[in-house]
């Protein structure tokens, strides 16, 4: 069973159409990178899969529960990374994992929490005012509470926008473990060299359609590209 | 161009929002509307006070105060026997009289005899504000005009009156005020007035208080999950919107309700004091707020917080960021504010039709009302108020979660063209 299943999906603002009847389907289990200049729909299509848009037209079914009608149900499975997320900022670390994980089942709780400090690897930083991280120990701790919870389907829109590339590694190393323990995961990106590393297939997306789908090696012989980067410039500007 | 202008172009472009105008705009109306109001009760209540006359004293100083009283007032009863007196109250009810004065017949004689001449007045109340007890007022000085024109006319006659102070106060008031089908015996309108708004003060200053600082707290809270980038999150998380939009109103209200213990507290000294001063009780003219009254203020109290707050909240998903969370609560602060001013300047039951609608629709009137209402029995205004408020309150976080569940709460795109200005976009 596809775990997020994209048929025809139509989202306008207004007049402006930002995303144009777009289809596209996610294995269980897979990364799947979704890349695209700016203000082509990236952000928007994630939005409307992590429930906080409603939609047109089209059907998205994610986990087997239509978006439309199961939005309650699809946030139980789901756990979304908006690309400039913050926390609340008279918390510490901890006490913002804890706040999360209440949501949750609460026999859960303790495991979660400590599973997200794990993975936010902040040390004793993590009982620190939030107020008080770098970008790079916010980003970690957002990524942690995003994926503590073990969910079905992790949205990640630009997981590693603006760290430093010791941090971006170690979020990669992450998202790539974490889908190898069977979350599923849709990430959008800027960074070609990330895509091709951690997406198991891509979409280009350009313009509020998609114009390429498919695994990156795959494309890049038929584009007859040495990386995803000249894929994705052949694609959307030729 | 040069830095400075540059810089002061670039500030004015940003604060010259319909975010900042629009509130500003609306108050300005609101206080435009009262303002017209207010100056109609004023206009009226400084008009020659209409007053009915029974003078049984046809002597000299009897005529001197008949005289000033036909020539300074607008006397629309005209007696010469007291036996008249529950006519001539009728009659002034009718035509919206304030008083009826009663010259007896021995008035002169026990002035001419070193006695105080009494000049019985009764009041017909109708409100307690402070515009309401304006043609009172005005009357009071009438009657003191009356005083000063006996004590030249002693003088010029050169009585064998030889007590200075008598002479400079030859009559003696003895006052009776009807309000709201009670009697009260040696009371004026304006001590009953300046009694009640001690007692009932306190609410209203409360009530305010309330809802300024607890109505802060939920439009900035509103704000700050927004300009924190927290709000995304929160509503990707599995919890209802309804229990979001609760759970904000709810530790609201409880931080809004502790300050207002706090803030209770001193006001409680502060007006202990005033109540000390008046030196009357309430209680001994048969007003009293029984247990059962302070429960239905309690009620009324519980209410408008929660649809103050809801008010707040709705408020609050408009607010792109803390600054402009500021300017949304000034408009709260005004709402809140009105119905105070209203009720400290006007009773409800005088107002004109209009302003009483608008008054009534302000949800914040009700408790800053109930207590005066209480006072007389009034459950109709009480009990009807606080049934309005609660569907005012059920409707308005009907609409927050609705608005919870729409897109409009992230990207601030709305059908209503007027709120656009209100919502700027967010980059996608």
């Amino acid at each position: 069973m596809a775990a997020v299943e994209v048929k025809n999906l139509v989202k306008k603002y207004g007049s402006m159409d930002a995303v144009k009847g777009i289809s596209f389907s996610i294995n269980e289990g897979e990364i799947f990178g979704l890349i695209g200049p700016n203000g082509a729909g990236k952000t928007t299509t994630l939005r409307v899969l992590s429930t906080l848009l409603s939609i047109n037209s089209g059907t998205v079914t994610i986990l087997g529960h239509d978006l439309s009608k199961q939005s309650g149900e699809i946030r139980k499975l789901i756990s979304y990374l908006p690309e400039d997320a913050g926390a609340y900022k008279n918390l510490t670390g901890r006490a913002y994992l804890q706040f999360i994980a209440n949501f949750f089942d609460q026999k859960e709780v303790p495991t979660i929490v400590k599973k997200g400090i794990e993975i936010a690897d902040l040390g004793a930083r993590i009982d620190d005012r939030v107020d008080t991280y770098s970008k790079g120990m916010m980003r970690r701790l957002l990524v942690g509470r995003a994926l503590m919870t073990n969910p079905k389907l992790a949205i990640l829109d630009e997981p590693t926008s603006g760290l430093d590339v010791i941090n971006a590694q170690e979020i990669r190393k992450l998202v790539k473990s974490t889908a190898q323990k069977g979350t599923t995961v849709l990430l959008s990106s800027h960074n070609m060299l990330e895509v091709e590393y951690l997406c198991d297939r891509i979409a280009l997306i350009s313009d509020g359609k998609i114009v390429e789908e498919g695994k990156p090696k795959a494309l890049m012989e038929k584009y007859k590209a040495r990386n995803i980067e000249e894929v994705f410039i052949r694609t959307v500007h030729e | 161009m040069s830095g400075l202008g540059n810089i002061t172009r670039k500030e004015i472009r940003e604060l010259l929002t319909p975010a900042t105008f629009v509130p500003i705009i609306l108050v300005a109306l609101i206080f435009a509307t009262m303002g017209n109001s207010i100056q109609g009760i004023q206009e009226q209540s400084q008009a020659p006070p209409t007053i009915g006359v029974i003078n049984e004293d046809n002597s000299t100083l009897g005529a001197i105060a008949s005289t000033i009283l036909h020539e300074r007032a607008k006397v629309v009863y005209n007696s010469t026997s007291r036996s008249d007196k529950q006519v001539g109250l009728e009659t002034l009810k009718e035509k919206n009289g304030v008083a009826l004065i009663i010259i007896p017949q021995n008035f002169t004689e026990r002035i001419r005899h070193e006695q105080p001449g009494n000049i019985e007045v009764y009041w017909i109340m109708k409100g307690a504000g402070l515009m309401d007890t304006l043609s009172s007022s005005i009357f009071e000085s009438l009657i003191a005009y009356i005083n000063t024109n006996i004590s030249k006319e002693l003088i010029q006659e050169n009585t064998s009156i030889h007590n200075a102070s008598f002479v400079l106060s030859p009559t003696k008031r003895l006052e009776t005020t009807y309000f709201k089908n009670r009697e009260f015996q040696g009371l004026s309108p304006n001590t009953i007035s300046g009694m009640l708004s001690s007692q009932s003060l306190l609410i209203p200053i409360v009530m305010m208080m309330i809802i300024i600082m607890a109505g802060s707290i939920v439009i900035t809270s509103m704000a700050l999950e927004k300009e924190n980038k927290t709000l995304e999150t929160l509503l990707t998380l599995p919890v209802k919107r309804t229990s979001i939009v609760t759970g904000k109103i709810v530790a609201a209200a409880v931080i809004g309700l502790l300050l207002a213990i706090i803030y209770m507290i001193g006001m409680q000294f502060y007006f202990s004091g005033f109540q000390f001063s008046a030196g009357l009780n309430l209680a001994s003219y048969g007003l009293v707020i029984t247990s059962m009254d302070f429960i239905w203020i309690g009620v009324s109290l519980f209410i408008t917080l929660i649809a103050g707050l809801s008010l707040c909240m709705l408020m609050g998903t408009f607010a792109k960021n803390y600054k402009s969370a500021q300017t949304l609560t000034f408009p709260i602060t005004m709402l809140a504010m009105i119905p105070m001013f209203i009720t400290m300047f006007a009773d409800f039951d005088t107002l004109p039709l209009a302003l009483k609608i608008f008054t009534f629709a302000i949800p914040f009137s009700h408790p800053m009302m109930a207590p005066r209402a209480l006072l007389f029995h009034d459950y109709t205004l009480v009990i009807g108020g606080i049934v309005y408020v609660a569907i005012f309150a059920i409707v308005t976080i009907s609409i927050v979660v609705w608005v919870f569940k729409t897109d409009r709460l992230l990207v601030g795109t709305t059908k209503f063209k007027w709120l656009k200005g209100l919502t700027r976009r967010r980059r996608f």
